[in-house]
C-alpha cells in the first residue's frame, strides 16, 4: 500500500483520537475554575462539591489526553521526516514553546490541584486549577500556531530547499492563528458545558444529587448559551471569512460552490455528487454566501472550476463535514436557548424531554470538533503546507508500508482499548456520583 | 560560543533534566514490579503520583527543542528508529494511563493488569533510551544526504544492548534511592538492598560498555584525553559514584539522590564531549555525520528559541520547585491518592 496514504491514515487516526480529550480538558477546567471560585469566595459547599466531582472527570480525561499527546509530539519526526526537514526552522519553535510555556504549567498544577486539597490553602488550591486552565489554553494557542502556519504560512522564505524564518511574529500571528484559536477554544468551552449539563440532566432525571445537579445545570446551560452564540458569531463567521480570503479553493469545496458566481447562494442543505461535481436536492439562500464571505450580496465567489484539477481537496468529505459542524452549532444554540428559557420559567427540573436530550447530547460537541478539523485539514489537501509543500512529498523515506501497517494496527488496538476503558470509567464515575465521594474517602 | 554550540549545550541540559527527573519515575515503575503487597504498590505509585507528568514534559520539551534547533536530527533519528520508537510510545502510553486507571476498579485482576502496564511501561523506555544512545555512539547508517539506511533488527546489536542494560540498571538504582527517600520501614530497607545490588551491577556494566566502546566507536576517544573538560567530568563521575553507597549507608537519601543525579549529568556530559560537534555520527563515513552546523536551523530561529528558553525555563524551575516542596517528605496515602 501507498506510504503516503498510510501515513495520512495514521496521522488522522492518532490526532483525531487525541482531540477527543483536549476539548473536554480545556472546557471542564474553565468550568471548574468558576465552580471552585464560587465554592471558595462564596463559601458555597455545593459548588465545592461540583468542583471536586468534575475534577475527577477532568483527571481521567487529562490522563488519556496526555497519553495520546505524547504520540503526536514525535510523529512529525517519525512519519513526516521530509516535512520536518523542510519546515523545522519554523514549525519546531511553537512545539517547543508549548512544552516550555504550557505543558509544564498544566501538568505541575494539575498534580497540585488533585493531590493538594488538604496540603495548601483554599486560595492556592483555586490558583492551581486556574493555572491548569490557563496552561491548557496556552497549550492550545501554541499548537494552533503550528497548525495555522501550515494552513496560511507567513514570515518565511524558501532558501536551500527549506522554509527559513524571516519574522517570528509574522509566523506566529499568521493570517489564521487568532481566529482559529478563538474558534477552537470556544468549541472546547461548548464541549465542557455540554458535559456538565448532560451529567446534571442525568441526575435530575434520576432525582439524584439534586442540590448539586440543579446548580451545575444552571451554570452549564447559561455558560453554554453564551459560548454557543459566540461560536456562530463572531468566531464561526470570521473563520469562514478568513478561509474565503486565504484559501479560496477550500472555501469553494466546503461550501459546495462548483462554479464561479456573482451573488453566490448559501447551500443550507444538499447532497454532493460526482462527476461532474454538483449538488443534489439542494436548499439555497440566494446571495447569502457572497454576503457572508465578503460583506456584499453581489460579490463574486470563486468556484471549484477556477482551480487546477490536481490542486483540489476531496469535495464530498469537506462539504459534508463542514455542513454537519454548522448544523450541530445551530443545534447547540437551540438547546441552550430552550434550556435558558426553561430555567427562567423555573420549569427545567420538570422538562423530562429536554433533560433527556441534554443527556444524549454529551458527545455532540466532540463530533462537531472532529467534523471541524476534518473540513479544515482535508480541505487543505493536497498541500501539507498550503500552496508551498505537497503532502505526497512529506513522508519519511526510511519508513516502509510494512512498518506503517504495524504501527497503525498497534495504535488502533491501543486506542480501542483506551477509548473503551475511558468510557467505562467515565460511566462508572457518573453512576458513583458526587455524594458517594465522601464515603469512598473514608474507606481509603 | 556560537548559537549552534549553545543549543548543543541546551539540548544536553534538557536530556540531563529529563534523565534525572523522569529517571527516578521510571526506576520506581520497574521496582513496582517487585513490591510485595497492595500497600507497598500504592506507596511506590504515589511517591511519583503528583509529579511524574511534569517530569515527562522534559522529554516533550526536549523533543520540541530538538525539532526546532536541529530538525535534521529530529527527522532522521526518529524516522530511522521507527519501530523502536513506536514501541517506546506504546510503553509511555500505558505508563501514563496506569496511574489514573489502576485504582478505579476494585478487582484484583484489574489491578494486576495495570501494575504490569505500569512496570513494563517503565522498563521498556528505561531500556530503550540506552539502546538508542548505544546505536548513536556506534554511528548510524546514514548516507551523504542524511538518509537513514538501517533496519529495526540492526538496532539490536550486542553493544547497544549492553549500553541499554547499563542504563536500565542505573535507572533502577536511581529510582530505589528516590523511593528510599520517600518511604520508611521495610520498604525502605528493601530499597537499600536494591541500591547496593544495582550499584555493583551498574559499575560492571559501565566498565564493560566503556571497554567495548574502544573497539566499536574508537573515534570517540580521538583527542579527548587532552581535553580538560573530559577530566573534570570524569572526576565528577568517579566521586559521585563512590559517594552514593556512602550516603546510603548514613541514610542520607537526599544526598544520595544528588550524587546519582550528578552521575547522570557527568555521563551525558562525557558522551556530549566526545561527540561534539557531531550530533549523530554516520557509521558509513564519519564525513556524512549530522553535526551542530549541517543539521541546525537558521540563526534567527536559534535566537528566537534562546529567548523562549531564557524567559520560560526560569519560571518553570521556580514553580516546579514550589510544587516539589509542597509534596516533600514521606508518602502518606490519603483520600486523594491513586
Ligand atoms: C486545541 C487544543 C489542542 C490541539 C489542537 C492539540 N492538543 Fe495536545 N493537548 C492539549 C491541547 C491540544 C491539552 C489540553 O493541553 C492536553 C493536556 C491534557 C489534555 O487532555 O490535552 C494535550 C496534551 C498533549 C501532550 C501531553 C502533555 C503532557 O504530558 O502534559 C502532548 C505532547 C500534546 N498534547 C501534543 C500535541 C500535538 C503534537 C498536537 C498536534 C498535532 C496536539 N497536541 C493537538
Ligand atoms: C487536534 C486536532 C486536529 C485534528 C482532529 C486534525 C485532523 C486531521 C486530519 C483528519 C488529517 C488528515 C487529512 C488528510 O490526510 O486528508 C490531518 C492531517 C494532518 N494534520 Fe491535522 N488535525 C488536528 C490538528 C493538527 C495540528 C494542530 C497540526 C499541526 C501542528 C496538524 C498537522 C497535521 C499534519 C502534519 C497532517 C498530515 C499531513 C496531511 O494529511 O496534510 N493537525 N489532521
Ligand atoms: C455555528 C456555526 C459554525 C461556523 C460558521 C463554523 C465555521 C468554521 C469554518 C469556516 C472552519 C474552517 C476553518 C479553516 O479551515 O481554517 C471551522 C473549523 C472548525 N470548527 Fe467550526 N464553525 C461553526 C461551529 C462549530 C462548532 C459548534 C464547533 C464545535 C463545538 C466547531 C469546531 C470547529 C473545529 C474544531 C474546527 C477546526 C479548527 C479550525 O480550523 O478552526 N465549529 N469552522
Amino acid at each position: 500500500m501507498d506510504v503516503v496514504l498510510l501515513s495520512r491514515i495514521q496521522f488522522a487516526m492518532t490526532v483525531g483520537f487525541h482531540f477527543l480529550f483536549p476539548p473536554i480538558s480545556i472546557g471542564l477546567a474553565w468550568l471548574i475554575v468558576i465552580a471552585e471560585w464560587l465554592g471558595w469566595r462564596k463559601k458555597d459547599a455545593v459548588f465545592e462539591k461540583i468542583g471536586k466531582f468534575f475534577g475527577k472527570i477532568l483527571a481521567l480525561t487529562f490522563a488519556v489526553g496526555v497519553a495520546t499527546g505524547i504520540v503526536m509530539e514525535f510523529q512529525f519526526g517519525t512519519n513526516w521526516a521530509q516535512y520536518s526537514k523542510f519546515v523545522g526552522d519554523i514549525f519546531g519553535a511553537p512545539l517547543a514553546a508549548e512544552g516550555v510555556f504550557a505543558f509544564f504549567l498544566e501538568s505541575g498544577f494539575l498534580g497540585l490541584y488533585l493531590f493538594g486539597r488538604n496540603r495548601v490553602s483554599k486560595g492556592i488550591h483555586w490558583f492551581a486549577i486556574f493555572m491548569v486552565a490557563v496552561g491548557s489554553t496556552i497549550s492550545a494557542f501554541w499548537i494552533l500556531v503550528a497548525g495555522s502556519w501550515m494552513q496560511t504560512p507567513a514570515g518565511y522564505i524558501i532558501r536551500n530547499g527549506r522554509a527559513e524564518l524571516t519574522s517570528f511574529w509574522d509566523a506566529v500571528f499568521n493570517p489564521s492563528t487568532v481566529i482559529r484559536f478563538f474558534h477552537v477554544i470556544d468549541a472546547a468551552l461548548i464541549t465542557g458545558a455540554f458535559i456538565m449539563a448532560g451529567i446534571s440532566a442525568y441526575y435530575l432525571l434520576k432525582s439524584k444529587h439534586i442540590d448539586i445537579s440543579q446548580k451545575a445545570m444552571k451554570l452549564a446551560v447559561i455558560f453554554g448559551l453564551v459560548v454557543s452564540l459566540l461560536e456562530l458569531f463572531p468566531f464561526g463567521h470570521e473563520s469562514g471569512r478568513e478561509v474565503a480570503k486565504e484559501q479560496p479553493a477550500k472555501f469553494a469545496a466546503i461550501q459546495g460552490l462548483y462554479t464561479t458566481q456573482n451573488g453566490a447562494p448559501l447551500a443550507v442543505f444538499a447532497f454532493p455528487t460526482m462527476p461532474p461535481p454538483q449538488l443534489k436536492a439542494k436548499i439555497e439562500i440566494p446571495g447569502l454566501l457572497s454576503w457572508l464571505a465578503f460583506g456584499d450580496a453581489n460579490a463574486t465567489v470563486k468556484g471549484i472550476n477556477e482551480f487546477p484539477q490536481n490542486d483540489l481537496p476531496p469535495l464530498f468529505i469537506t462539504f459534508v463535514s463542514y455542513h454537519n459542524m454548522v448544523a450541530l452549532g445551530m443545534l447547540f444554540i437551540l438547546l441552550t436557548v430552550l434550556g435558558t428559557v426553561q430555567l427562567y420559567r423555573k420549569k427545567i427540573w420538570e422538562s423530562k424531554k429536554l433533560l433527556r436530550i441534554f443527556t444524549w447530547a454529551i458527545p455532540f460537541p466532540l463530533i462537531a470538533c472532529q467534523l471541524g478539523w476534518i473540513s479544515a485539514e482535508v480541505g487543505r489537501q493536497p498541500w501539507i503546507v498550503y500552496n508551498v509543500f505537497r503532502t505526497k512529498d512529506a513522508v519519511s523515506s526510511s519508513v516502509s508500508s510494512g512498518d506503517l501497517i504495524f504501527s497503525i494496527i498497534l495504535f488502533a488496538l491501543i486506542y480501542l482499548l483506551l477509548g473503551s476503558i475511558y468510557i467505562f470509567l467515565l460511566i462508572k464515575e457518573i453512576k458513583h456520583g458526587p455524594e458517594a465521594l465522601n464515603e469512598k474517602e473514608v474507606l481509603s | 560560543m556560537d548559537l549552534n554550540t549553545t543549543w548543543f549545550l541546551l539540548v544536553g541540559v534538557l536530556i540531563i533534566g529529563y534523565a534525572i527527573l523522569d529517571g527516578f519515575d521510571l526506576g520506581v515503575g520497574v521496582l513496582h514490579l517487585f513490591t510485595k503487597d497492595e500497600n507497598e504498590k500504592r506507596l511506590a505509585m504515589n511517591s511519583v503520583g503528583p509529579i511524574w507528568d511534569g517530569n515527562e514534559v522534559w522529554l516533550l520539551t526536549g523533543g520540541g527543542a530538538l525539532f526546532a534547533a536541529f530538525p535534521a536530527v529530529y527527522a532522521t533519528v526518529f524516522s530511522g528508529f521507527y519501530i523502536a520508537f513506536m514501541l517506546l510510545l506504546a510503553a509511555l502510553i500505558f505508563r501514563a494511563v496506569s496511574f489514573e486507571f489502576r485504582g478505579k476498579v476494585e478487582s484484583a485482576g484489574w489491578k494486576k493488569g495495570w501494575d504490569f502496564a505500569f512496570g513494563l511501561g517503565s522498563l521498556i523506555p528505561a531500556l530503550l533510551y540506552g539502546v538508542a544512545i548505544g546505536n548513536i555512539l556506534r554511528g548510524l547508517p546514514i548516507d551523504q544526504n542524511g538518509n537513514y539506511l538501517g533496519s529495526f533488527i540492526g538496532l539490536l546489536n550486542p553493544y547497544s544492548i549492553l549500553v541499554g542494560l547499563a542504563g536500565l540498571t542505573f535507572f533502577i538504582m536511581h529510582g530505589a534511592i528516590y523511593l528510599a527517600l520517600k518511604s520508611d520501614g521495610a520498604l525502605q530497607e528493601r530499597m537499600v538492598k536494591w541500591i547496593n545490588m544495582t550499584w555493583i551491577i551498574f559499575i560492571l556494566l559501565y566498565l564493560a560498555a566503556t571497554f567495548s566502546t574502544f573497539f566499536t566507536a574508537g573515534y570517540l576517544f580521538d583527542g579527548i584525553l587532552s581535553n580538560p573538560l573530559f577530566w573534570i567530568l570524569f572526576i565528577l563521575l568517579m566521586v559521585s559514584i563512590v559517594f552514593i553507597p556512602v550516603s546510603v549507608k548514613g541514610k542520607k537519601f537526599f544526598q544520595a539522590l544528588i550524587f546519582s543525579s550528578s552521575v547522570i549529568a557527568a555521563m551525558v556530559g562525557l558522551v556530549a564531549v566526545s561527540l561534539f560537534p557531531k550530533l549523530v555520527p554516520s557509521g558509513i563515513d564519519l564525513a556524512y555525520s549530522l553535526t551542530i552546523y549541517n543539521a541546525s536551523s537558521s540563526e534567527r530561529t536559534l535566537t528566537a528559541m534562546l529567548i523562549i528558553a531564557l524567559i520560560g525555563m526560569p519560571i518553570v524551575i521556580a514553580y516546579t520547585y514550589f510544587i516539589y516542596r509542597i509534596f516533600k517528605g514521606k508518602v502518606v496515602l490519603g483520600k486523594e491518592s491513586y
